[in-house]
């Protein structure tokens, strides 16, 4: 067990195609970034998913807490002038 | 492939705390719940939910493990090129598919040592069909065909499953069962309309799969005492019952395409009901494979104790090798 313990988790990042955002699909345990990479391949491009691959260490990652989620994102809510459809114009205008 | 693990008791413990704090947050959860919201790794969740999560996706994973070995039986043997690449290709989505599903629990904070160390110690279940033997390359179809056809009535609905992780390994998952069970009915297809002989170990290897196929999707209804709370939970979506119900109505007709004879003399479609009515499981076989009396339980666990004895040396090796390009970049820069 104790060599495992030591292989850290790592999250995977997949590009399906140029001109796309990289996307969560998953994790790793690997030795190192390498092999982590060669595991990503392995485990989540069997289909031909993607063509580029991130992965980075998940003790790495800096996430929000969900418990701070009401502080950080209730604020947005009531800002709806913030959308276009907020604002109402006549029919006959054109191109807006 | 799948797990039936669903209805095993949750080792029973106080929650972490009963104060009016958790009371008022458990009210809130299954609100969410009710609202089809989804539950997301580090969200409050009552200890029952993570741990009945834990059980299931665990076994889940331990299933697509142990599941490569019954058809890893066969990769060495396959009866052409064809059918060989199309085997390797699927007991490497088995083994990718444990791996996701590794992953979706080890966001509910269980380690992966932890859930191997529990199936090679005996104390984690996977799902009985795989302590059946594959005698003949018809078993190779007949699972793709009959068990990668159970596992997917089970697992569709766990696309909707309320852990959005568990949620959206299925969804992968899902995708490429898909293949899995067409390979399988093709293979089914070639033997019944071959020689009088293929067409025996067709019907021979439908005679052994069929009923522990039915048994795949666990105890019935009546005996299933966990099925409420998983589905108040939305982890589970339809019950044991209506699963197995939905198996045979798409199945039977299947295997009359075949012109194969499914093992059960009971078997009858209900026109007024709109279903085919079948016989009584024999619910003594499944209870005995389950506690470990089934044809290859002990075979099957030995394996992945070998296999996991013999490749520790992998790990370390790669773990040193790892260690020695660490040092040996830092004693470049420096």
């Amino acid at each position: 067990m104790s060599a495992r313990a030591e292989w850290p988790l790592y999250e995977v990042f997949l590009r399906a195609r140029c001109g796309l955002e990289h996307k969560h699909v998953g994790s790793v345990h690997a030795v190192d970034a390498r092999m982590a990479i060669e595991h990503a391949r392995d485990v989540y491009t069997r289909r031909q998913e993607g063509i580029s691959i991130w992965v980075v260490k998940s003790a790495d990652i800096i996430a929000s807490d969900p418990a701070d989620a009401d502080a950080l994102f209730e604020p947005a809510r009531d800002k709806i002038y913030r959308h276009p459809t907020f604002y109402v114009i006549p029919e006959e205008v054109k191109n807006l | 492939m799948y797990t039936q693990g669903l209805d095993r008791p949750v080792p029973s413990g106080p929650e972490a705390s009963s104060g009016p704090d958790t009371a008022a947050a458990a009210l809130r959860f299954q609100a969410r719940i009710d609202a089809d919201e989804r539950i997301e790794p580090k969200d409050w969740m009552p200890e029952a939910y993570r741990q009945t999560l834990i059980r299931q996706i665990s076994q889940h994973a331990h299933s697509e493990i142990v599941g490569m070995l019954p058809e890893g039986n066969w990769i060495t043997r396959a009866p052409t090129l064809k059918r060989k690449a199309v085997l390797i290709a699927k007991v490497q989505d088995e083994g990718g598919h444990g791996m996701y599903l590794y992953g979706a629990a080890e966001t509910l904070g269980i380690s992966r040592e932890e859930m191997v160390a529990q199936l090679l110690a005996g104390t984690a279940k996977y799902s009985s069909i795989f302590n059946y033997p594959t005698p003949t390359w018809a078993d190779v179809g007949a699972i793709g065909w009959l068990v990668d056809g159970a596992a997917i009535i089970n697992q569709i609905p766990l696309c909707r499953c309320s852990y959005g992780p568990y949620a959206r390994a299925m969804v992968r998952i899902c995708k490429e069962e898909s293949f899995h069970q067409r390979q399988g009915f093709e293979i089914m297809l070639a033997l019944a309309r071959g020689t009088p002989a293929q067409r025996r170990l067709a019907q021979d290897a439908l005679n052994r799969w069929w009923w522990p196929s039915l048994m795949m999707f666990g105890p019935s209804d009546a005996e299933s005492r966990h099925t409420a709370q998983s589905m108040r939970w939305k982890i589970k979506r339809f019950t044991n019952d209506e699963l197995r119900q939905h198996f045979v109505d798409v199945t039977v007709p299947q295997a009359d395409y075949l012109e194969l004879e499914v093992p059960d003399r009971e078997l009858r479609w209900d026109a007024a009901g709109g279903h085919y009515r079948f016989g009584e499981i024999d619910w003594s076989e499944f209870q005995s494979v389950l506690k470990g009396e089934g044809p290859c339980n002990r075979e099957r666990l030995e394996a992945r104790r070998r296999a996991h004895a013999a490749g520790r040396w992998v790990l370390e090796a790669a773990l040193a090798h790892a260690q020695k390009r660490r040092l040996h970049a830092a004693q470049e820069v420096a």
